[in-house]
């Protein structure tokens, strides 16, 4: 069947996709902190110039990459209005009847809506790049630590990775029942809210039966292989942090550390707004 | 005619590295009262085109024309088109839902927007068709039944809305060999009943071989012959070409003839081959 493609996984074989995926966690947890840090609109560009050089060397079309925002433009659009109807400050630009908007409001959208996107920008070059399968390794590696406070570490991944593995199925088997009942005449998408929800029963109730089937036969296979999650597993896929994935780690920390360091002690975007100003 | 297909193609998520071509101009026309078996290895197509005659695929590419309904039309007429065309699709027990054996099987006559009674007579004629006592399972769960009981309330399910054309895909797939032949049967006794036109998707040559007047060879997303399984099952290129298994009927006859036993028939069923047999023996 092969359109049922789960997450957003973009295989286009380049560097980026080759990097352990545990850098790339860790590279987009240091950026949603940098990106938190930042307060003027030079360092926001510069980081948007980071992320798209980046998709461009994952060889993610802009297009593929800018698509993830649309999943956001919501909220974005309702934090910004709000910002910028609710913010007091000092310069009243607009007065209109009981609607006040001063030049901080206005600002404090902007800076939020483009806080917001590069929040969601970053970290979608990580689901484009990586499998889920991958990352559930990365976290389980991660994680490891905490087996030391007997944390279920591994238990924990495997549930991860299973749900992880279904969703697929799910997904497949969604729309297998789906077209069924369409040759038995359903239609999903005619009449109101009550009429679609109940329309959906026919569809819901084997998908139900079959996950509940396949998750018990899941769960006889491996105890016929006599699994177990205490015992010290191996892996098929071995992570290995290579040479290029100490470049890319340090790549990422030098544009990091630059934000921090114009934000403490240079401020050079100041130098470059007072050039223009 | 009953279907017309020109020129059918079909790209599964096309524009994105996902793409897959899995029709490539299929051609392709059934007639009234055919029983057509659909053979050809796992991926080459088959499932996508039955899927195309129900409009359950949107048209891409070609056109499609069942019973007067052109599917190339902007909105045709779907209600009617699913009416008249049943699907079975691959273990279709897994499609079952409702409370009751009754309720589940009148849900397509339901969204066909039947009259009630017309439904009830429908429900319990279709149940007694696929070989189940009404009485006895109307008002049971349909989740309680064995699994080959749950197919035929499933095939039920179809039937109580009277296509004139029945789909079926993989129909005997997980089943044992009695059930197989009992499904078989059920097949055949519906064509002559209520569904003059089947067309099926099946793996199993001797089945094939048995009850098919025609046979259409996928291979690679084009129907590569559409004859009779006699053609089709003596043409050594063809099933070579595009690996497909013979029936055992005809592979007993190649075996024979490589031990120098040439009959003068080519029978694919097996009340052929004894018939051949026994005139070979006489003559």
């Amino acid at each position: 069947m092969g359109n049922v493609v789960f997450g957003q996984y973009y295989p286009s074989g380049s560097v980026v996709h080759r990097l352990d995926a545990r850098m790339k966690l860790l590279a987009v947890i240091l950026y949603i902190v940098t990106v938190f840090f930042i307060t003027d609109y030079v360092m926001y560009a510069a980081l948007f110039l980071f992320v798209i050089a980046v998709a461009l060397i994952s060889k993610i079309p802009l297009k593929v990459l800018f698509r993830t925002v649309r999943t956001i433009v919501f909220l974005v659009l309702v934090t910004s209005i709000i910002n910028l109807f609710f913010t007091q400050g000092d310069t009243l630009w607009v007065h209109w009847h009981f609607i006040k908007i001063y030049k901080e409001g206005v600002e404090r959208a902007i800076k939020l809506a483009l806080r917001l996107i590069l929040l969601m920008l970053f970290p979608s070059i990580l689901t484009l790049t990586t499998t889920p399968m991958e990352l559930t390794d990365a976290l389980e590696s991660l994680m490891s630590p905490l087996k030391l406070i007997k944390v279920p570490v591994h238990a924990i991944a495997l549930i991860m990775s299973i749900a992880l593995r279904m969703i697929p199925i799910l997904m497949e088997e969604t729309n297998k029942i789906m077209l069924a009942q369409k040759a038995r005449g359903a239609s999903f998408d005619t009449g109101g809210a009550l009429k679609k929800a109940k329309a959906m029963i026919p569809v819901l109730v084997p998908l139900f039966v079959g996950a509940f089937r396949r998750a018990d036969e899941l769960a006889l296979a491996m105890d016929a292989r006599c699994y177990s999650s205490v015992a010290n597993r191996t892996k098929y896929k071995v992570m290995r942090f290579a040479l290029r994935d100490l470049f890319a780690a340090l790549f990422c920390l030098a544009v990091f550390a630059l934000v921090f360091l114009n934000k403490y002690l240079w401020a050079f975007d100041e130098m470059i707004l007072a050039l223009f100003g | 005619m009953s279907i017309e297909i020109k020129d059918l193609s079909y790209v599964y998520s096309p524009g994105t590295p996902y793409a897959a071509a899995a029709l490539n101009g299929v051609t392709l026309t059934v007639n009234e009262g055919d029983f057509v078996a659909i053979i050809g290895k796992t991926g080459s197509g088959k499932s996508t085109f039955i899927q195309h005659l129900n409009a359950l695929i949107r048209l891409q590419s070609g056109s499609v024309k069942v019973c007067d309904i052109d599917l190339t039309e902007k909105k045709p007429d779907l209600k009617k088109l699913r009416g008249t065309v049943g699907m079975v699709m691959q273990y279709p027990e897994y499609q079952l839902f409702d409370e009751t054996v009754a309720k589940d099987v009148s849900y397509g006559p339901k969204n066909l927007g039947l009259s009630e009674g017309e439904i009830k007579g429908r429900v319990r004629e279709a149940i007694e068709l696929v070989g189940l006592s009404y009485d006895e399972v109307a008002d049971r769960s349909p989740f309680e039944l064995s699994g080959g009981q749950k197919r035929r309330v499933a095939i039920a399910g179809v039937i109580a809305m009277k296509p004139r054309i029945l789909v079926l895909d993989e129909p005997t797939a997980g089943l044992d060999p009695r059930g197989k032949k009992e499904i078989l049967a059920l097949v055949k006794k519906l064509k002559e009943t209520s569904s003059p036109t089947v067309l099926i998707i099946s793996h199993d040559m001797d089945a094939v071989a048995e009850n098919a007047d025609k046979v259409a060879l996928f291979s690679e997303g084009k129907v590569e012959a559409f004859a009779s399984p006699r053609e089709i099952f003596y043409d050594d290129g063809l099933l070579s070409r595009t690996e497909m298994d013979r029936p055992a009927v005809v592979k007993v006859v190649k075996e024979m003839e490589k031990r120098g036993v040439v009959l003068a028939e080519r029978p694919v069923t097996r009340a052929e081959f004894i018939a051949a047999v026994k005139r070979w023996r006489n003559g």
